[in-house]
């Protein structure tokens, strides 16, 4: 049943893949997705679902205990691990900067690793830094220095930095206001259109997942209960789906209009 | 007041313990050092270690000093000379705070922080010196600073053995029942003692982050 070639335009593939804890209790339950090149699939879902799990899979912070996974039509396990992170850029969670380094060398760190030479990198960053809308002069602050807000935009800048093809972004719009959200959002739609990035973008967040995706994954206790379009997901009757829908209120047919 | 009379007419004699009482100090940290972090290291990184390496350095805190030079006298080129002897016992004695403190350090920098390198691609060997050991160096010192305070107290027992120090002053004043003569090597025993506590102290405050 695996014998297909992956298609060309398919940037991930799952087919199949499981992931269990060594008790034996299983996060994530025959897990088939295709992303393709150049799309935002959105992984939604609740507290728990699995989200975050499918997407250390795919940079191997977790190794998959059955199927196949595929990045670029090639086996996950048959990459350079070192290779096929620098290839993907990552938003964690928990933003995650490092708290000595000052918001350049955050930003910087995937091409000082890749032996950028430091101009190039400084150059990069600078660039960068108008990319997710911050002021040039934060480049020198700690973390510590910076607003919730403008934390996420460094971790957002410093998994964009040596241009990967491939975006995991774990709610990289999480906790903050709904304005800030708002405005984030809109410039990742914007940066999307420019840049083409294959992403998989996790939230919780019906609106956002409406407004983001090309497509939207809903994830239910490790198992993905749908695969739709933003537009086949507001018309959609499937119980799952229609549950999270009334879940969001009743004004969702508006969702494409800001 | 006696004691400075003695301290005073006797300096030479009292800097030249000192000094042979920091020499002993330093020796045998710094050694504790060099082997301690690496051990440290290496049990975050080989769980299975992990046990049997802190399980050993605690065994050999529990065992009484004159004990432990008592054990150590049989070794080859180190039972040879008073000084060596002394050094090995001491750096066994700084080994576990060394340990403990390196292997904490790296295990409670935040896991997102990790996380976030692991994911970008950094490799082990770029992950431990430019993330974990720069964000777990104020812990690692503090590990210098206990060890180091422990073993200046230690270190006047090495005088039993024949090994130096301030301790000679001690043990001569137990013998001849003299305070003076004690308190002329315990005072400058616990200046030392005091010294290490505020410099590394102060070291350790600046390597902390935030
Ligand atoms: N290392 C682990 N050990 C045990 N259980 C784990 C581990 N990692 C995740 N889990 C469990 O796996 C399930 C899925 O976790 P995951 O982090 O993927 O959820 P999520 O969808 O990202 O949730 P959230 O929206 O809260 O971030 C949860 O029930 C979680 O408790
Ligand atoms: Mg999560």
């Amino acid at each position: 049943m695996h014998d297909a070639a992956p298609p060309r335009d398919l940037a991930i593939e799952f087919r199949n893949v499981a992931y269990r804890l060594e008790n034996g209790r299983e996060l994530l339950c025959d897990l088939n997705l295709q992303v393709r090149r150049g799309e935002t699939l959105v992984l939604l879902g609740r507290s728990g679902s699995g989200k975050t799990t499918t997407l250390k899979l795919i940079n191997r912070l977790l190794d998959a205990s059955g199927g196949d996974l595929l990045v670029e039509g090639k086996p996950v396990r048959g990459w350079d691990v070192i290779r096929l992170r620098r290839m993907i850029g990552y938003v964690i969670q928990e933003v995650g900067l490092f708290p000595h380094f000052t918001v350049e060398r955050n930003i910087g760190l995937v091409p000082s690793i890749d032996n950028w030479p430091p101009e190039r990198v400084r150059k990069r960053v600078q660039e960068l830094l108008k990319v997710v809308g911050l002021d040039p002069e934060v480049a020198s602050r700690h973390p510590r220095e910076l607003s919730g807000g403008q934390r996420q935009r460094v971790g957002v800048a410093r998994a964009l930095a040596a241009d990967p093809p491939i975006l995991l972004m774990d709610e990289p719009f999480g906790a903050l206001d709904p304005i800030t959200r708002a405005e984030l959002q809109r410039e990742f739609l914007d940066l999307q259109r420019r840049l083409q990035k294959t992403v998989v973008f996790v939230t919780h967040d019906l609106r956002e997942a409406l407004l983001l995706g090309t497509r939207i994954a809903l994830m239910e206790t490790g198992r993905l209960i749908s695969l739709l379009t933003p537009e086949e997901f507001v018309r959609s009757s499937e119980p799952m789906v229609t549950a999270y829908l009334e879940a969001f209120g009743t004004d969702l047919h508006d969702w494409r209009t800001h | 007041m006696q004691t400075w009379q003695f301290i005073v007419q006797n300096y030479t004699q009292v800097l030249e313990l000192t000094f042979e009482h920091l020499w002993l100090v330093l020796v045998s940290t710094a050694l504790a050092v060099v082997v301690g972090i690496p051990l440290g290291i290496l049990i975050t990184r080989r769980p299975l270690l992990n046990k049997p390496v802190l399980g050993l350095a605690n065994v050999i805190q529990t065992i009484p000093s004159l004990a432990l030079f008592g054990i150590l006298l049989p070794a080859p080129w180190i039972g040879a000379r008073a000084d060596r002897l002394a050094i090995l016992a001491l750096t066994l004695y700084a080994l576990l705070p060394m340990i403990r403190n390196t292997y904490v350090g790296i295990k409670s920098v935040d896991r997102a922080i990790i996380e976030a390198g692991r994911g970008m691609g950094m490799t082990d060997h770029q992950l431990l010196w430019q993330v974990e050991l720069p964000l777990s160096l104020g812990v690692i010192v503090a590990g210098v600073r206990v060890a180091t305070v422990i073993s200046v107290g230690l270190a006047t027992i090495a005088a039993a053995i024949g090994a130096g120090g301030l301790g000679e002053y001690i043990f001569r004043g137990l013998a001849m029942v003299n305070n003076q003569v004690i308190l002329a090597g315990a005072i400058p025993a616990a200046l030392l003692a005091l010294a290490a506590d505020f410099g590394l102290g102060w070291l350790e405050k600046s390597l902390s982050p935030r």
